[in-house]
């Protein structure tokens, strides 16, 4: 505790000032990008790190402009790759405040192999997922997160494939953190990248984000004044699962299945209702609360999940600690003169 | 023992091939190295080869589940581990199929009669006996019931029958250990270690190799023994080494020179992984390696390190290469330090996993899309590898560029003895780090004579920047679509690597600088062409070696070298690569070509013929 107070005393107030770049922001107007870039750079300030300590790190599409955009140390990688590099960055050196902005093409189809890998092996760095449903930079086909039957420049039928729900894809792949927000909702954005950040080990945040141009209101009926209350749900740890514009409706769990109930009806009280256990290690219920779809059922929002298991970083770094303490190879000299050698 | 020595005439030699080769669970490996140890002790010169097959079990009997081990040792310099074995010891009759053709016409052939059965000749696919049908007339062949022997040294030691054949591999070395005129106690001493635990284990292997040692004493078909006196070697302590452990500890070493930690991001492949495996072992010394998903993933997680101020290498072989292309571009962009090792093997695609080959040298030299140049190193030995891994490494932080480090699967898997250098007799490596809050750092502004840009690494106060795959503007590095600072740039990335001509050494030749024939060589090759080259130069041959170490860029005095020869011929393990680089680059020569594509090493004899040929030519 006294050296984090410590350290956070050497580290002076910052402000949105000190990230904004000079850079030319050359996303189209009305893009969700610019929103979420507009929360992170009040996410930034409040870090608690030295801003020459945040990388931030992205592949290839719309979103991974990204850190050109902030003034902070940062890698545009190669499409699909952003979390290996991110990795690497981190294990060079785990004192970097390390974030990866992806979209849903980059992460989840030529990045999905290293997207799952990086989830799975929980290093300490932060997974910003832009999911607008599409591939905007190469301007308008299908990515993995494309609803079945949607009409797109590579699917001109509509397409045939199953779509992947990112948080499915993070508990199966034995995620430690998975939240959900939505570009429209600056304050939510902003709470939840910081407890994305709290959290020791591979954060994702999958941030529901309008391409104004290729998928325009993709994400409507939880955007939408209209209709946005009804169909989404915000879920805070240790509090019952009530949603809607009344906030009169609810999640209970019913045999093994999740149901929404009207409460006053039918007897059903706030007491019926799920408690939201985001740090349950049974992945069961964050897996059914991250595939509720709208208009069945309200969007789930905030964080899902978030267990507590000690990070990659943390374990390679107490290992080298240990190794260094009991190894008798000290130095490459002591390496190049172990084992069997011979003197002429 | 003083009375076998009086007993049997003494037969001094300045080099043998030995041979050990047996079914892949027959423990030829480690009979082959505890051979290496008494060559070792001796003060021999030597170098050793294994050769296995690419199952990790193929099916007991066969020629393919065949496993083999040679060594090359000598009172003279030992530059390769062997055309031709003088002492072949085959543990079955698969194994003398397999390795017989690698025998020389009068070797001495070691055989365990007990496995020449029908059914066992008989799957290794020979109709009749080899040992009775008079096939094995020509040689000097040594029948011995080694399974037989071996259970009955070990009878009352209450093991069962499997048990105790277990140990039939040290029957073969007792028996080559007394022929070569060696002491057994290193050996025994080796046992004790080994299985500490397991005194009867103990007990065992020693009685085995006195067995085969007292049998080899005894029989009458062993008449002379034979002697190879210590080698001409520098003073000093040595060890053996492979190619493969040499390239971790030369990037260990040139991590510790350079104060900077090493990062190795890499996935598994053959011929390649012992790499890996050995700096994950070293951790005390700060090593970080990373295994990861794929081969993509290696090589972005190192370049994700070196951003961040490690480093940063990745290993791999050809296909794994083929992988890392676009990864390798963006380091080649963003002018990040990265050693890329690359142990070639034969291809194309999955081509021959286990066997050596030099044919990644385009895809290394030009295989990304793009006008992407690299360093680019060739090892010429299994110990050169340790000093080529050093260099790569200084020459990647010190100029800020890729490079890509090529060795091949015989110097990774082959050993040497290796003269064990001070790591602070190596050269100084220093990285262009730039200081916190340097008023004139840019990403890309450059060093005036190498022309690198410099490594601000994140964290330090005042150097916040972008880098990425996209063009950049020179020097400001702000993302540019600008075609004339493209331009710029395409050139700048070339000069800077050009220039490092000025920081290697010029091209050396072997022998006289003019003369009949210049023998051009890189690589892996150098212990086989030297061997030939000098045997040549002894007849009086007007021949000359040009060995490369340096492939890009070319060595500054690359094209002076050829002119004082009336004829040129490069030879390569692969369809012509280097040729045709050379070409390229120096078009006024006329260049012969003399290629061998099987998977397998040059031979010296073959070499020798070929020279000869060309010469005769003239």
């Amino acid at each position: 505790m006294t050296t984090d107070t410590q350290n956070q005393m050497d580290i002076p107030q910052l402000s949105k000032e000190d990230f904004k770049s000079d850079q030319m922001v050359k996303w189209c107007p009305g893009c969700g990008d610019h929103a979420i870039l507009s929360s992170m750079e009040k996410v930034f300030p409040q870090l608690g790190v030295r801003k020459e300590d945040i990388v931030v790190v992205s592949g290839i599409g719309c979103s991974s402009r990204f850190p050109y955009y902030m003034n902070t140390y940062g890698i545009h990688g190669i499409h699909g790759r952003a979390a290996a590099i991110s990795s690497g960055v981190k294990l060079a050196n785990p004192h970097l405040n390390v974030w990866m902005i992806t979209g849903d093409g980059d992460c989840t189809a030529i990045g999905g192999n290293h997207f799952i890998h990086a989830v799975r092996r929980n290093i300490d760095f932060n997974i910003m997922l832009f999911n607008n449903k599409i591939y905007g930079l190469t301007k308008g086909q299908f990515s993995p997160t494309t609803p079945q039957g949607s009409v797109t420049k590579t699917s001109p039928q509509g397409s045939f494939e199953v779509p992947f729900n990112p948080g499915e894809l993070v508990i199966g792949a034995q995620g430690t953190f998975f939240a959900r927000t939505v570009d429209t909702n600056p304050k939510m954005m902003v709470d939840i990248m910081l407890e994305a950040n709290k959290h020791k080990g591979t954060s994702v945040v999958e941030i529901l984000q309008n391409c104004v141009i290729f998928s325009n209101k993709v994400h409507d009926l939880v955007t939408n004044r209209e209709t946005k209350l009804d169909n989404q749900i915000l879920l805070k740890a240790g509090e019952p699962m009530i949603f809607g514009k009344d906030m009169d409706k609810g999640i209970v769990l019913k045999g093994t299945k999740l149901f929404v109930v009207q409460i006053g009806v039918n007897g059903v009280t706030v007491d019926d209702l799920l408690v939201h256990n985001p740090e349950d290690e049974d992945p069961g219920i964050h897996n059914m609360l991250a595939r509720m779809s709208a208009p069945e059922y309200p969007v789930a929002m905030g964080v899902i999940r978030a267990i507590k298991h000690k990070p990659f970083n943390d374990m390679m770094d107490d290992c080298i600690v240990a190794e260094k303490a009991k190894s008798k190879i000290k130095n490459v000299d002591d390496l190049l003169n172990s084992g069997n050698t011979w003197e002429i | 023992m003083g009375d076998i020595k009086k007993k049997n005439q003494i037969v001094e030699l300045d080099e043998v091939v030995l041979r050990f080769a047996g079914d892949s669970g027959d423990g030829m490996q480690l009979t082959g190295s505890l051979f290496s140890d008494s060559a070792a002790f001796a003060g021999n010169d030597f170098a050793t080869f294994p050769d296995y097959p690419a199952e990790i079990r193929a099916p007991q009997g066969t020629v393919a589940g065949v496993s083999g081990f040679q060594i090359h040792f000598g009172h003279t310099s030992i530059h390769t581990s062997g055309d031709y074995a003088d002492v072949l010891v085959a543990m079955n009759p698969a194994s003398l199929k397999a390795t017989l053709k690698w025998a020389k016409s009068n070797a001495t052939i070691i055989v365990d009669t007990d496995t020449f059965i029908e059914k066992g000749f008989l799957k290794a696919g020979y109709d009749t006996n080899p040992l009775e049908d008079g096939s094995m007339n020509d040689y000097n062949l040594i029948k011995a019931p080694i399974s037989t022997m071996t259970v009955a040294a070990v009878a009352d030691l209450g093991l069962d029958a499997k048990v105790a054949l277990k140990s039939k591999n040290m029957f073969a070395l007792g028996v080559v250990l007394y022929l070569f005129n060696r002491e057994t106690e290193k050996t025994n001493e080796f046992f004790e270690e080994k299985f500490k635990s397991k005194p009867v284990i103990v007990e065992a292997n020693k009685r085995v190799l006195k067995a085969g040692y007292n049998y080899a004493e005894n029989v009458e078909v062993i008449g002379q023994v034979y002697n190879v006196q210590p080698a001409d070697l520098e003073k000093g302590t040595y060890r053996n080494i492979t190619g493969n452990v040499a390239t971790a500890w030369g990037l260990l070493a040139a991590s510790e020179r350079s104060k900077l930690e090493i990062f190795l991001g890499s996935y598994p492949i053959t011929p390649a992984t012992e790499i890996l495996q050995e700096i994950a072992k070293h951790k005390s010394l700060g090593a970080k390696a990373f295994q990861a998903e794929d081969e993509i993933a290696g090589i972005c997680s190192s370049l994700g390190a070196s951003y961040a101020g490690s480093l940063a290498v990745t290993t791999t072989s050809g296909p794994g290469l083929s992988l890392k292309s676009e990864a390798i571009g963006l380091a080649v962009m963003t002018e990040l330090p990265i050693v890329i090792v690359n142990v070639q093997r034969g291809g194309p695609s999955t081509g021959l996993p286990t066997k050596s080959e030099q044919s990644d040298l385009m895809q290394a030299l030009y295989g990304r899309n793009g006008d992407g140049p690299v360093i680019i190193v060739a090892a010429a030995s299994s110990v050169d590898c340790f000093y080529a891994a050093y260099l790569s490494a200084k020459l990647a932080v010190e100029h800020m560029t890729p490079v890509i480090l090529l060795t091949d699967g015989s110097l990774a898997n082959g050993s040497e003895v290796f003269k064990i250098p001070k790591v602070a007799s190596l050269m100084d490596i220093n990285p262009p780090i730039v200081k916190a809050n340097d008023p004139d750092y840019l990403p890309y502004r450059r060093d005036s004579e190498k022309l690198n840009r410099f490594w601000a690494i994140p964290g330090t106060e005042g150097l916040r920047h972008r880098l990425g795959g996209l063009e950049k503007d020179n020097p400001s590095g702000n993302v540019s679509h600008d075609p004339i600072n493209h331009e710029t740039m395409v050139k700048l990335r070339e000069e800077k690597v050009q220039r490092v001509a000025n920081y290697i050494p010029e091209q050396e030749i072997i022998g006289e600088d003019e003369g009949d024939l210049l023998i051009v060589s890189w690589g892996g090759t150098y212990g086989v062409m030297l061997t030939a080259v000098e045997k040549l130069q002894k007849e009086g041959k007007k021949v000359s070696l040009a060995h490369f170490r340096y492939i890009s860029p070319l060595p500054k005095n690359t094209n002076e070298i050829f002119k004082n020869f009336k004829k040129v011929v490069v030879c390569e393990i692969n369809n012509g690569q280097f040729v045709n680089y050379l070409r390229m680059n120096f078009p006024e020569f006329r260049y012969e070509q003399y290629n061998k594509i099987q998977g397998l090493p040059f031979l010296v004899s073959e070499l020798e013929e070929k020279f000869v040929s060309i010469l005769n030519e003239l």
